[in-house]
């Protein structure tokens, strides 16, 4: 049975200008030990879906199921909830120096964290907190362990978030765009951590990201998603090497690439905008922007099937047949990659 | 940007001959250019008590008509650069020289004349508009502080602007607060254009917006050159854009140039460590390749730019450092290739920087606060 399953997520915010649907039918299940990627663009829901599983978006209406461990954590008591946020379910953030709190010093915060979850003494999860400094590879934890947040660097910020994320040995680590703020050389140091550390606890991990480069890297699994809903759901080859739905094309038509990046070619973007959570468009939501749209794009909202009946791990929400698909991958998008 | 290769030798000589006239000439030199930023104490008499080098002597040329990249992490003096070109701030020693003229000293008028030809594209494109003015005032306002056009002539030339940047000249009334990302940054870019300028710095123009809008503006900006024989300077923290959009790149680490080179080579072979590791920790957005790949990762983090290492300044960290990069200081210069590096032991072609062991001590460097 999977570690934490979603089913038919819905997020709705009630604000002055209508009623934003932020996240509109969301599934995934997550194994343990493994990692799932969610990638989309700003307001695509990525960040909401996993705010909402640990009832963190206040003010929305959640509707569906989130699954873990046999319980749905969308019905849980806010104390139940209490107590399997942060020590089953762990949250890292994108911007360290907001998510850590700048009057208390970075030990002290690892130690209510611990001590919040578990009956120790000060002494004892003061000594774990600075263990855990270590392993993530803070140099001198006694002595940094006293410090402030504003005293670290932005890579040590994260790793100290990512300490204190693992205290508590978590099933599921939700990393919220962990390396976003990050220079590439400290992103490298984190992604390396995240990995090792994984390996080392067996933790499952869910990674929102926008980087394609660090889904590549990172996940086992992808779901992509569009103005707030899935598009395409498979493994990071199939994602990367047979995409089936027009935005995913677009976006890895959009990256230029530091490997394969042919110098003075054009990059093809995705025309237009995403569009209005409030007003969204009829049917497909991407038939606006895409190239490929047809008459039933406007009417009817695809679901998410298996383009391959004999790979059902491989989904996507598109009107195109199968046959339209691997044409226009082989002919047009493939080639311009 | 795109087909603007540089004639310095036989690698690419793809289409250089169609070039307008001047083009591969030197259109900016900055030599030996420094930038302090002074520490003070005291509220009174404020006593200087150290210095930030962002920027610490600094040598290159930009071409007309070309695109000169400058990739480095956040600290590493390549915004401040940028500033100093355009003169938002005064260099602190050194010359920079546009158009066969000394501009590091420009007052009044001449300064101001100058900005016409110099303009830059900022990275937020929320901070960089003022938000209780109309677009057709922040982009028009260029005119009228030059005494170029005003009145119904302004309007006119704005709303050229605006359609030749793909915004929708209907909406010059608008205020900022009424675009979308994407959009504010072809708002910023319409401004830069104004003046006809010869020469954009664009300082992380793309950052800030959603891949499939960065292609987008990427675009724009490609287009814009080849339209108006623009020159850039394109100062990125993305790598992968910069590859994109530059024909030369320069790399900068603690307010030094490590390496400057053809962009294509300095992708392939990167002569300097650092040059290496950095490339070497992008994601790339293909699984197999990215599992082919070795990461080199660097330790600790970017030491203080108030009181860098001695020699060179990657060597506390660097992968292949010996003794002599602790004493000597590696000037900026030709390699096998011809690129430039400013390194005593450059990665050797075929070389693993993976496998490389440092020659001396490296204590884990303890960051500053802040960072």
């Amino acid at each position: 049975m999977a570690l934490l399953e979603v089913k038919d997520l819905r997020v709705k915010f009630h604000t002055d200008d209508g009623i934003v649907g932020a996240v509109d039918g969301v599934n995934f299940s997550l194994e343990r030990g493994k990692t799932l990627g969610i990638v989309g663009e700003s307001g695509s829901g990525k960040s909401v879906t996993c705010l909402s599983i640990l009832g963190l978006s206040r003010g929305a209406k959640v509707t569906g199921e989130a699954l873990f461990e046999g319980r749905d954590l969308l019905k849980m008591h806010p104390d139940e909830m209490r107590d399997v946020r942060g020590k089953k379910i762990a949250m890292i953030f994108q911007d360290p120096l907001s998510s850590l709190h700048p009057f208390y010093k970075v030990g002290a915060q690892i130690v209510e964290m611990i001590r919040t979850h578990e009956k120790i003494s000060k002494k004892e999860a003061h000594d774990r907190a600075v263990d855990l400094l270590r392993r993530v590879g803070i140099p001198r934890p006694e002595r940094r362990a006293n410090d402030y947040p504003h005293q670290f660097s932005g890579g040590m910020r994260q790793r100290a978030m990512i300490a204190m994320a693992l205290a508590l040995d978590p099933a599921v680590l939700i990393a919220d765009e962990p390396t976003t703020a990050l220079d590439v050389t400290v992103q490298a140091q984190v992604l390396d951590l995240i990995e090792r550390l994984q390996e080392e606890f067996g933790t499952a991990i869910i990674m929102i990201t926008h980087d394609l480069g660090v889904v590549a890297d990172m996940a086992d699994e992808v779901l992509v998603m569009y103005a707030a809903r899935p598009v395409e759901v498979g493994s990071r080859r199939d994602l990367y090497y047979h995409p089936h739905h027009p935005y995913a094309w677009g976006l890895l038509q959009s990256i230029p690439s530091v490997a394969t990046a042919h110098l003075g070619e054009r990059l093809h973007p995705i025309k237009g905008l995403p569009p209005s959570l409030i007003h969204p468009p009829a049917g497909c939501r991407f038939h606006p922007r895409c190239p490929y749209v047809m008459d039933v794009c406007v009417r009817e909202e695809p679901k998410l099937l298996p383009a391959d009946p004999t790979d059902p791990g491989h989904t996507s929400a598109c009107h195109l047949s199968p046959e339209d698909k691997q044409r226009i991958w082989d002919q047009e998008v493939a080639p311009a990659r | 940007m795109s087909d603007n290769s540089d004639n310095s030798d036989a690698v690419s000589t793809d289409s250089t001959e169609a070039q307008t006239p001047g083009a591969g000439q030197p259109l900016l030199r900055v030599a030996g250019v420094k930038k302090y930023f002074p520490i003070t104490q005291g509220i009174i008499f404020q006593r200087e008590v150290g210095r930030v080098h962002a920027v610490d002597g600094v040598d290159f040329e930009v071409r007309q008509g070309e695109t000169l990249g400058v990739v480095g992490e956040t600290g590493c003096g390549k915004s401040t650069l940028g500033r100093v070109i355009c003169r938002l701030l005064d260099a602190t020693e050194g010359t920079i020289e546009f158009d066969g003229r000394d501009i590091t000293h420009l007052k009044g008028g001449e300064l101001r004349r100058f900005r016409r030809d110099v303009q830059m594209i900022f990275q937020d494109p929320y901070s960089s508009l003022n938000p209780r003015k109309r677009i057709g005032a922040i982009i028009g306002d260029p005119f009228e502080i030059h005494g170029i056009a005003d009145g119904k002539q302004r309007k006119l030339r704005v709303q050229e602007l605006m359609e030749v940047v793909g915004l929708n000249p209907e909406h010059y009334n608008r205020y900022p607060a009424e675009f979308s990302g994407g959009q504010r940054q072809r708002i910023g870019v319409a401004r830069a254009l104004a003046l006809r300028p010869k020469l954009i710095i664009c300082d992380e123009p793309v950052s800030a917006l959603d891949v499939s809008i960065q292609a987008q503006v990427i675009n724009l900006l490609e287009d814009l050159q080849n339209e108006f024989n623009l020159t850039y300077v394109f100062i990125a923290h993305d790598l992968s854009v910069v590859r994109h959009v530059s024909d030369r790149v320069a790399v900068m680490y603690l307010g030094k140039i490590v390496e400057l080179a053809d962009a294509k080579r300095l992708y392939t072979e990167p002569k300097h460590p650092y040059t290496g590791a950095l490339l070497s920790a992008v994601p790339v957005a293909d699984p197999d390749l990215s599992e082919q790949r070795e990461r080199v990762i660097l330790l600790g983090d970017v030491p203080s730019p108030i009181d860098p290492p001695s020699g060179c300044r990657f060597h506390p960290r660097c992968p292949k450092a010996q003794q002599k990069c602790v004493d000597e200081i590696p000037p900026l210069e030709p390699k096998i290739t011809g690129d430039l590096a400013a390194c005593h032991f450059p990665i050797e072609p075929g070389e693993n920087l993976a496998d490389a062991k440092p020659g001396i001590r490296q204590e884990q460097a303890v960051p500053t606060a802040g960072a």
